[in-house]
């Protein structure tokens, strides 16, 4: 597939003072290019200690409020995870692994 | 008893570093970062003492050097806050790179800067080398010719530049400014605040609801345009200041301009000047327009941006023009101002002044009435007609 | 120059004694009475005991001057060590008047600085300052012998501004205050030609 070729904005689009707007739009998913392996959530063995969450450099681990408003491990968002495997090795519980990748 | 010029004003005598901080006092800004340097020192001095004493609450960062003043100042600013800092020559320096990225940033910070000659050798009295040092980067200059100007500079720099979003500096000279006590008119704290109303930046980094990056990389794809857009930035600002001059002229009956003219319009011969200087050329061009010579003086407040076309039109029909630059740009050419002027008469089309370039007051080298008298009796010479070069730059009072 | 009307005042002393308070001070006493004013100091290296000069200027008229005093109408010396050091009566007017901190008499003072002896004022103004304020800081000292010499303020009225100004300026060590005070009175009926 032929991509098409990225606008470039003029200095009057421009936001001023070298900002860059959050834009859900964006796609700057820094994850469509990750190491070897990626990591696998087992939500079974998951005590949500959040400790993955606090560790991830990438800020992949989403969290959400379960019924009772309290924080729980979603998923792994693995658009901007880049399988460092820090989750994996902070896990107390072996609830994250690391898995070889297909591609 | 003196005359105020503002009904409600209140004459008093403060030198430019108190004058600085009561404007200061006045404005009372969010977030305060600084570290002492002569002859800036009084300023924070006095600052924080009103913090202190809890007239104000203002937060005040001491700091380990001007480089993180410079730094968390910026910090303050882009997290939303009204952001202030003052510094001088060496510390000046020190901030250079933050310089950059504060107006680069675009962010609205206002600088008290006591000009200061730079090392070496070691120097703690006034010329313009410091701040003539960063007039391209991207900030802008307002120059005070004493404590009154000092003062009301800083009350218009935090419209300027809020509304600019670009960082202005106030220059004050050192010493013979700062450390002078002179009669100054100070407006009533309330009418003050009104002038330079709340601060509400359109956007911030603390507003968590409209989250941004500030200060990405950016390449040769989008750098030129960024730059392209401060450069537009400083231009655009020419408006903002004769907008707020405007509205201080209507608020305080105090007159700004981007620079005054002194008995300019039917000049034959005229100096140019920043700063302190102005006051004794005035007496000087009084002294001889009572002998009957066509004496002019402009004393130029807003050197950036610069008002080139503005300034061209002053002085297109002067004969002879003598430049004063206190400060030396060590270019084997000419000095910052002279070159300046230049470039707007010729790029305008006028090539009628002959124009002289003096540098003087290097380190605070006091300069007197006579040696005024002497460069306006050059000026005369050159007037009429007499040869005098005018493709180098004439030291003024230095043993070469 | 014509058009300047204005009085300047030179002020000699050692760093530490006072002299750039005393000429800011003076100048705030003087623009009480309405007239224009400027004070400021001429710092060499700043450390203390270091010779160092301050300055005022007074007119009916703003001043617009930025220069440095060159040919002052008085000139006051708060350190009589200075003497030796400086040249007191460098660019002094000949009808200018020097006041001298000095506990000797005006006569061995002119010859010593070769001036006109009728313009030669002294006080002990060490003595005072060390008697009334317990230090040898002579700056309001010599505040109330210029008071004197120049002629230009009634003792009275400048002592009642004087003191609003030290009620301020002392907000935080009072006892300081009635002993300035007694010393500038003292030094305006001590000084002596």
């Amino acid at each position: 597939m032929k991509k098409k070729e990225e606008y470039k904005m003029t200095a009057k689009e421009l936001c001023i003072g070298d900002i860059v707007d959050f834009n859900p739009l964006n796609k700057f998913y820094t994850g469509n290019w990750r190491s070897r392996k990626k990591p696998i959530l087992d939500k079974n063995k998951c005590i949500n200690c959040l400790i993955c969450w606090i560790s991830c450099p990438d800020s992949s681990i989403k969290v959400v409020s379960d019924d009772a408003k309290i924080s729980i491990v979603d998923n792994i968002d693995y658009n901007f995870c880049k399988g460092c495997g820090i989750c994996a090795m902070e896990c107390k519980n072996g609830a994250i692994k690391m898995e070889e990748e297909k591609k | 008893m003196i005359k105020t010029v503002y009904p409600t004003g209140k004459i008093v005598a403060k030198t430019g570093n108190e004058a600085i901080a009561e404007a200061m006092r006045q404005i009372e800004p969010d977030v305060v970062a600084a570290y002492p340097i002569t002859p800036a020192t009084e300023i924070m001095q006095i600052f924080s003492q009103f913090i202190a004493d809890g007239i104000i609450g203002s937060e005040y960062i001491a700091v380990e050097s001007e480089h993180s003043a410079m730094s968390a100042t910026i910090a303050a600013s882009a997290a939303g806050a009204r952001a202030m800092t003052g510094t001088s020559s060496q510390g000046l320096a020190f901030m250079w790179e933050m310089l950059y990225i504060a107006s680069g940033l675009r962010l609205p910070i206002v600088m008290a800067e006591v000009n200061r000659a730079i090392s070496a050798p070691i120097n703690i009295h006034g010329d313009h080398s410091d701040s003539m040092g960063t007039r391209d980067s991207g900030w802008i200059q307002l120059y005070s010719e004493n404590s009154q100007e000092a003062y009301d500079n800083m009350i218009q720099a935090i419209r300027i530049s809020e509304k600019a979003k670009l960082p202005v500096m106030v220059t004050t000279d050192g010493f013979v400014i700062s450390h002078c006590m002179e009669v100054v008119e100070i407006y009533p704290d309330k009418d003050v605040k009104a002038f330079i109303g709340d601060y509400n930046p359109d956007r911030y980094l603390l507003d968590i609801k409209h989250p941004y990056t500030l200060g990405a990389i950016d390449l040769q794809d989008y750098y030129f345009e960024h730059r392209y857009q401060l450069s537009k930035a400083i231009e655009d600002s020419k408006n903002i200041i004769l907008n707020v001059s405007k509205d201080f002229f209507n608020s305080f009956k105090r007159k700004y301009d981007f620079y005054e003219k002194y008995m300019l319009d039917d000049a034959e011969i005229a100096i140019v000047v920043i700063g302190s200087t102005a006051g004794t050329v005035k007496l000087v061009v009084k002294e001889l327009r009572n002998k009957g010579i066509k004496a002019g003086l402009l004393k130029i407040r807003v050197y950036r941006p610069f008002p080139s076309k503005q300034i061209a039109k002053e002085l297109a029909s002067i004969k002879a023009i003598a430049i004063m630059d206190k400060s030396d740009s060590c270019s084997g050419a000419f000095a910052p101002i002279y070159s300046d002027i230049v470039a707007s008469l010729y790029s305008n089309g006028i090539v009628k002044p002959k124009v002289l370039n003096c540098v003087y007051g290097l380190g605070g080298r006091d300069i007197t009435i006579k040696q005024i008298i002497n460069i306006y009796e050059i000026l005369i010479k050159i007037a009429s007609g007499i040869k005098y070069p005018t493709n180098i730059i004439n030291y003024i009072n230095v043993r070469k | 120059m014509e058009l300047l009307k204005v009085i300047e005042i030179r002020w000699h002393g050692r760093g530490g004694q006072g002299a750039k308070t005393a000429s800011l001070f003076f100048a705030e006493i003087m623009l009480a009475t309405g007239k224009y004013i400027q004070a400021f100091p001429e710092y060499g290296p700043e450390r203390m005991g270091a010779p160092m000069k301050s300055y005022n200027r007074l007119s009916e008229n703003p001043i617009t001057l930025h220069t440095n005093v060159i040919n002052p109408d008085y000139v006051v010396v708060l350190d009589p060590t200075l003497i030796e050091v400086v040249n007191l009566t460098n660019g002094l007017n000949k009808t200018g008047k020097i006041i001298i901190n000095t506990s000797f008499d005006s006569e061995y003072i002119a010859k010593k600085i070769n001036f006109n002896k009728k313009h030669v004022y002294v006080i002990d103004a060490s003595k005072i300052a060390i008697k009334n304020i317990g230090k040898n800081i002579p700056n309001t000292t010599m505040l109330g012998a210029l008071i004197k010499v120049m002629n230009i303020l009634d003792i009275n009225e400048a002592l009642n501004n004087i003191e609003t100004k030290l009620n301020i300026k002392f907000r935080t060590k009072t006892h300081l205050i009635s002993g300035n005070l007694d010393s500038i009175k003292q030094a305006f009926y001590e000084v002596k030609n």
